[in-house]
C-alpha cells in the first residue's frame, strides 16, 4: 500500500495531480449541502463517491478524503464570516442509514504516511475549530447523527457541543480502528472519548475494540451520545435542540455578513504570491521565506469603515492569506523544512491595527477575524516544520505580527549598534498578552517563560516601546541579537545546519518544545495520539504485506507479530 | 570603530584592514591575548629583547625576518597560504565539489571543535614550557625556546583567526576560552592530556619538541587537506614555522647525546653512575625518556577505531597525511586497516573498516617519520665509535587511549603480567630519580657563546649567524 516507499511523496500525491488548493466556494462543492434556516445552518453530508480528490478509491458510504474536508473547513468558514445571524450548525447526512463512515481507508491505503499524517492534522484542526469556534465565538455545533457513526464520522460528532443519535434499533457509533484496521483513530477519537464526553475508561475499552460499535440506550448510558431520538421524533427533536443550543451564542441576527471572495493569489512554481503574504521558495536550500506585509495607508477604524472594507479589510485579507499559504506549504512542499518568516512595513500601522482590533473586540467580524488569526498562528504551531524568524531592517514584529516570531523555534533579531534610528524593533502590545492563546490556552509570552510572572512583568513593563535587538534579547524575547557584523554568517550557519538534520527527529523535538508546559485535551490529541499513531501507521501490523490496514476489504486475515513493544 | 592601525601592528594577508568583522573579534580578544602572554608567558622574559624569526608575508622574503625584539611586542601576524583557484575537494563524499571558503551549517559543530581542540594546544606547550627559560643552557637554547614560545602564539591567533572570522559569536567565545584554560589546572584543564603534563627540565623539552610538535605536524598535514579551505590554507602556513620546532628537538637531543658521547669516550666508561658523576645524561636515561614522550604522544592520535575519524574524513573535514599523494579512491568504503588488540594477553593484528581506523593510519605515518629522525641520533652514537642504539618502543607500549589502553607492554611488544612490568618499569620509564637528576643539571648558562655540561654547542648558529652571537639582549 505505501506507494511513497518506492516514489517520493511528492511524486505521488502532488506532481501527478497537481498542488492541493484549499481554497473553493459553495457554488463548487460535491461533498457537502449547505442550508440556512434563521439561526439554524445544516450541513448535511453527501459525499460525491467518485469525486475523490485523487484516483484510486471511491468515497462511499459518506467516508471522506482530503477534499471533503477542504469543503467542510470552507463550509464553516463562510458560516462564520457570511451568516453572523447562524449561532447552530447542525451536521447530519442525507444519505440513507449512513451518518459518516469516517475517512476513506482505501484512499489510506493508497496514501503516502506523509499524506496521511498532513490530511489528519488538517482534519483535526477542523475539528478542533468547531470547539474553539463554541468556545470563543458563540457559534454551536449539533450532531445530528442519522444513520450509521463510524471512526472519523464519530469524530467529526465529538467534535460537536451536542451529539443526537437517531434510535432506529440498527444506526451506531463506533470507533473500529483498532479492531478492524490495526490503527487509531486518528483525528482525536480516543481523547474526546475520555476528556471530553468522560467515557468510564473501562467502557471505552469495549467502545473501542469492538467493530458494530454501540447503538440505543447504551450509547446514551455510556454517554457516546447525548440524546437518542426515534425516527418519527428526529426532525422535531433536531430543531428544537439546534434552538437550545443557539441559546447560548450571542450572534447577532442582523448582523451584516461580509462574502468571503477569492483570495488574490499568485501560485508560481517556486512562489505564493497574495496581497499581504508572500512565501518564496529555494529549493536548493530546502527553505521557503515568508514575508507578512503591515497595512499601509488609512485603514477603517470603527465598525462601519470595516464592515464596508469586507473581505479586504486588511486583517481579514491578511489571515485568510496567511492560512491558505501555511496549508498549501504543509502540504505541496514537503521537503521544504524550513520556513523563515519576515515581516515588512511600519510598525506603527500594525499597532494602529491592533489597537482597533482591541477596541472592537466584541463586535462579531472583528471576533471572527481575531478568531481565524488565533487558529491561523496555532496551524504554526502544529507544522511540522522549523520556524526562524529573521527580524532584520524594514521589518515590523509588533503586536500581532510579533505573534508570529513569538511561534517560531528561534528568532534572531538583527542589532545595529552604530545606527540606532534604521535598526530593526519588536513592539509587545496588548495583543500578545491573551489575544491569540494557544490551544493551551496559553499566550505564547507565557508559554515562552512559563508564565513566570518576574519575566511576565518585565515584558509588560516594556510593552508599547520599540525594542531593539539588545533590549529584547534582555528580555529573553528573542533568542539571538547579532550585529549587522556577525549577521550573515550566523544566520546562515544556523540555517544549514538546521536544515541537514533529520527531518523525523526535528518533528519530534519541535512538538516537544512547542508544547512544553500545559497539557490538554488538544495538546493531547496532536501530541499523544499523533505520535502513537505515527508509529502505529509505520508498524507491519499495519501496513506491512499481512497487515491489517493493508488487507482491509480484501477478504485477508491481518496476520500479526504478537510481541508488545 | 579602531584606533590600531592593524596592518602595521598585526602583520596579514587577510585583508585585515577592511575586515570589520575581524577588527571587531581583535580588538577585544587582542588585549587579552596579552595579558595572557603577560600572565603566563615565558617568566623572567619581559625586558629581554630576543632575535626572533618574525612573518610578515607569506612570500620566501617575508615568511623569516630576523630582528631583536620584545617578545610581548611581537607581530604576531595571520597569514594564510595563498589559494589555489577553484580548488577541488579531493577526498571523502564531497569529493570532486568546489572547495568551501564559508563553514557549511551541516558541519559547523564538527569543525569548531577540530579547530578549537588544535588552537588549544598552541597556548598550552606556552604555559608547559614558561619555566624553562630559568634553566636555559645557553643563551642560543633560550632563544629558541622564545622563537617557538611566539611561533605557538602564532599559531593561535591562526586557529582564532579562523573562529573569529568564519564562527561568529561562538567562535569568539571559544577564542576567549583558548586564552581561559590552563594547561595542568585540574579544575580548568587544556583538552589533551599531553598538554597537561609538565616541562620540567630541557631534555624534556627536546623530546617534547621532537615528539610532541611532530604530533602537531602530522595533525596540521592532515587538516591542510580539508574541503574548508580557510583551514587547509592556515594550517599550511604553520607548517613552515613547525618545521623549525622540531629542528629543535631533533638537534637539541642530538646535542646531548654528542656530549654524552664525547664524555664516555673521555671517561671510556658506558657506566651511568660514573657519567652522571661527570655531569652528562647517560643514554639509558635518555632513552627511558624518549619511551616516556614517544608513548605519551602517540596517545594524542586518539582512538585506534574511532567513528568521528570516519566522520572527519567522509564529510572532508579532515584528511590524511598526504592525502593528495595517496593512490586510492580517496573514499575508503568497504577498505580495511589493520590494528592491534590484546586477545588473552597476546597482542593480535584485526582488520577493521579503514574509514574508522584513520586515527590509527596517521599514527602509524607518524612513527615512521619519528624513526627515520632516531636513527640520526643513532648516527651520532655511531660517530661516537659507541655500540647503543636508541629506539622508538613499540607503539603498544604505555598507552593511554585505544584499545590499548592500560595494557601491560614491553617496549618490545611484549605483553608483560603486572609484575613483570612492576619490577621493569624503571628500566622503561623515566623514573623520579632520573627527572631529580637531570633537573639537578639545570642551571642558567646564558652568557653568549657558553653552553652546559651537558650538552655540546650547535654546529652553526641561527640565520647564519655565530654560535656566540648575543641572541638575547638581557636589559
Amino acid at each position: 500500500m505505501h506507494l511513497s516507499a518506492q516514489m517520493s511523496p511528492r511524486s505521488v500525491f502532488v506532481s501527478q495531480a497537481g498542488p492541493v488548493n484549499y481554497q473553493t466556494h459553495p457554488s463548487q462543492y460535491k461533498h457537502w449541502s449547505l442550508s440556512f434556516d434563521g439561526a439554524v445552518a445544516t450541513l448535511a453530508a453527501n459525499f460525491d463517491e467518485n469525486a475523490g480528490l485523487r484516483p484510486g478509491y471511491k468515497l462511499k458510504l459518506n467516508s471522506y478524503d482530503l477534499g471533503v474536508d477542504i469543503e467542510l473547513n470552507d463550509a464553516i468558514n463562510r458560516i462564520r464570516f457570511e451568516h453572523p445571524e447562524v449561532r447552530t450548525i447542525v451536521l447530519t447526512s442525507l444519505k440513507d442509514k449512513v451518518f459518516c463512515s469516517g475517512a476513506n481507508i482505501f484512499m489510506l491505503g493508497v496514501s503516502s504516511h506523509g499524506w496521511k499524517v498532513n490530511f489528519c492534522k488538517f482534519t483535526n484542526e477542523t475539528r478542533n475549530s468547531f470547539e474553539d469556534s463554541s468556545k470563543y465565538s458563540g457559534l454551536k455545533f449539533l450532531a445530528a447523527v442519522n444513520g450509521a457513526c463510524a471512526g472519523g464520522g464519530y469524530e467529526l460528532a465529538l467534535a460537536c457541543d451536542e451529539i443526537l443519535l437517531i434510535d432506529d434499533r440498527s444506526s451506531a457509533v463506533s470507533l473500529p480502528e483498532v479492531p478492524l484496521l490495526g490503527v487509531l483513530p486518528g483525528t482525536g477519537g480516543l481523547t474526546r472519548v475520555t476528556d471530553k464526553r468522560k467515557v468510564r475508561h473501562d467502557l471505552a475499552d469495549i467502545f473501542c475494540t469492538v467493530t458494530e460499535g454501540v447503538r440505543g440506550k447504551k450509547a446514551k448510558e455510556w454517554r457516546l451520545v447525548d440524546d437518542i431520538v426515534k425516527p418519527s421524533e428526529w426532525s422535531a427533536k433536531v430543531k428544537e435542540r439546534a434552538l437550545a443550543l443557539a441559546e447560548k451564542s450571542d450572534r447577532p441576527a442582523n448582523g451584516k455578513g461580509v462574502e468571503l471572495t477569492a483570495l488574490n493569489r499568485t501560485v508560481e512554481d517556486n512562489a505564493l504570491r497574495y496581497s499581504n503574504v508572500t512565501v518564496e521558495i529555494d529549493r536548493a536550500k530546502r527553505l521557503a521565506t515568508f514575508t507578512v506585509k503591515a497595512p499601509s495607508g488609512a485603514q477603517p477604524t470603527d465598525i462601519a469603515g470595516i464592515e464596508a472594507a469586507g473581505a479586504s479589510w486588511y486583517p481579514l485579507q491578511l489571515v485568510r492569506e496567511l492560512e491558505d499559504a501555511i496549508l498549501s506549504m504543509r502540504t505541496n512542499e514537503l521537503d521544504i523544512g524550513l520556513w523563515l518568516i519576515k515581516t515588512q512595513g511600519s510598525a506603527a500601522d500594525v499597532l494602529a491595527m491592533d489597537a482597533t482590533l482591541m477596541a472592537n473586540k466584541d463586535h462579531w467580524l472583528v471576533r471572527e477575524t481575531i478568531g481565524l488569526l488565533r487558529r491561523t498562528f496555532s496551524r504554526l504551531d502544529v507544522s511540522s516544520r522549523s520556524l526562524f524568524a529573521l527580524i532584520e531592517e524594514g521589518s515590523c514584529f509588533a503586536g500581532t505580527f510579533l505573534e508570529l516570531a513569538l511561534a517560531c523555534d528561534r528568532s534572531y533579531h538583527l542589532a545595529l549598534p552604530d545606527d540606532g534610528e534604521i535598526a530593526p524593533k519588536i513592539t509587545v502590545s496588548d495583543t500578545n498578552f491573551g489575544l491569540y492563546p494557544m490551544v493551551t490556552e496559553q499566550s505564547r509570552l507565557e508559554r515562552r517563560f512559563y508564565a513566570e510572572v518576574p519575566a511576565m512583568e518585565a515584558v509588560r513593563a516594556k510593552a508599547g516601546q520599540a525594542l531593539d535587538a539588545d533590549q529584547a534579547f534582555e528580555l529573553g524575547l528573542v533568542t539571538s541579537n547579532p550585529d549587522d557584523i556577525d549577521w550573515p554568517d550566523e544566520t546562515r550557519i544556523a540555517i544549514e545546519e538546521r536544515v541537514a538534520m533529520s527531518p523525523d527527529a526535528l518533528t519530534g523535538m519541535e512538538a516537544n518544545l512547542r508544547f512544553n508546559g500545559v497539557e490538554n485535551m488538544f495538546t493531547r490529541v496532536f501530541g499523544r495520539l499523533t505520535a502513537w499513531q505515527n508509529w502505529i501507521f509505520q508498524r507491519p501490523n499495519a501496513v506491512g504485506d499481512k497487515g491489517a490496514l493493508k488487507v482491509y476489504g480484501k477478504g485477508d486475515k491481518a496476520a500479526f507479530d504478537w510481541n508488545r513493544v | 570603530m579602531s584606533s590600531i592601525n592593524y596592518s602595521e601592528k598585526i602583520p596579514n594577508n587577510v585583508n585585515l584592514s577592511e575586515d570589520r568583522t575581524l577588527q571587531r573579534a581583535l580588538e577585544g580578544w587582542q588585549p587579552n591575548f596579552i595579558d595572557w602572554w603577560d600572565e603566563i608567558g615565558p617568566e623572567g622574559s619581559t625586558n629581554s629583547e630576543v632575535y626572533l624569526r618574525t612573518a610578515v608575508s607569506v612570500d620566501p622574503q617575508g615568511w623569516a625576518q630576523f630582528g631583536h625584539v620584545k617578545m610581548r611586542d611581537y607581530r604576531w601576524g595571520i597569514f594564510l597560504n595563498p589559494g589555489e583557484s577553484d580548488r577541488k575537494i579531493h577526498f571523502g563524499d564531497h569529493k570532486g565539489e568546489t572547495a568551501w571558503n564559508d563553514v557549511p551549517g551541516e558541519y559547523r559543530a564538527n569543525l569548531r571543535r577540530i579547530i578549537v581542540t588544535q588552537g588549544d594546544t598552541e597556548p598550552a606547550s606556552v604555559e608547559q614550557q614558561r619555566h624553562l627559560g630559568l634553566t636555559a643552557p645557553s643563551m642560543y637554547d633560550l632563544r629558541n625556546l622564545y622563537q617557538i614560545n611566539v611561533e605557538e602564539g602564532r599559531h593561535l591567533w591562526a586557529m582564532v583567526y579562523l573562529l573569529h572570522k568564519h564562527f561568529g559569536r561562538d567562535g569568539r567565545e571559544e577564542a576567549e576560552a583558548l586564552l581561559e584554560r590552563r594547561s595542568g589546572d585540574a579544575d580548568n584543564p587544556r583538552i589533551l592530556g599531553a598538554f597537561n603534563e609538565a616541562t620540567p627540565d630541557w631534555l624534556s623539552f627536546f623530546m617534547f619538541t621532537y615528539f610532541t610538535d611532530r604530533d602537531g605536524k602530522f595533525q596540521l598535514c592532515a587538516l591542510a587537506e580539508s574541503a574548508f579551505d580557510p583551514l587547509a590554507r592556515t594550517t599550511k602556513f604553520m607548517l613552515t614555522e613547525e618545521a623549525h620546532h622540531m629542528f629543535v628537538g631533533e638537534s637539541g637531543v642530538s646535542r646531548v647525546i654528542q656530549r654524552t658521547c664525547q664524555v664516555m669516550n673521555e671517561l671510556k666508561t658506558d657506566d651511568p653512575a660514573k657519567l652522571r658523576a661527570a655531569g652528562v645524561i647517560d643514554l639509558p636515561t635518555i632513552q627511558r625518556y624518549l619511551n616516556f614522550h614517544f608513548s605519551v604522544t602517540i596517545d594524542l592520535f586518539g582512538a585506534d577505531e574511532s567513528s568521528n575519524a570516519a566522520t572527519f574524513y567522509s564529510s572532508g573535514l579532515k584528511g590524511r597525511y598526504e592525502e593528495g599523494k595517496r593512490m586510492d579512491d580517496h573514499q575508503l568504503r568497504g577498505q580495511t586497516y589493520t590494528v592491534l588488540e590484546n586477545k588473552g594477553g597476546q597482542l593480535v593484528e584485526k582488520q577493521v573498516p579503514m574509514l574508522n581506523a584513520l586515527n590509527e593510519v596517521l599514527r602509524d605515518d607518524y612513527i615512521k617519520d619519528s624513526i627515520a629522525g632516531v636513527e640520526r641520533w643513532n648516527k651520532v652514537i655511531d660517530k661516537n665509535g659507541i655500540p647503543f642504539r636508541l629506539k622508538t618502543p613499540h607503539k603498544a607500549f604505555h598507552r593511554n587511549i585505544g584499545s590499548l589502553a592500560g595494557l601491560k607492554v614491553s617496549p618490545e611488544g611484549k605483553v608483560v603480567t603486572d609484575s613483570e612490568w612492576n619490577f621493569m618499569k624503571d628500566q622503561w620509564l623515566a623514573t623520579d630519580e632520573d627527572r631529580a637528576y637531570v633537573a639537578g643539571l639545570m642551571g642558567r648558562v646564558v652568557d653568549a657563546g657558553k653552553f652546559a655540561n651537558w650538552i655540546a654547542p650547535p654546529v652553526m648558529g641561527i640565520n647564519r649567524q655565530p654560535v656566540d652571537f648575543d641572541y638575547v639582549r638581557f636589559n
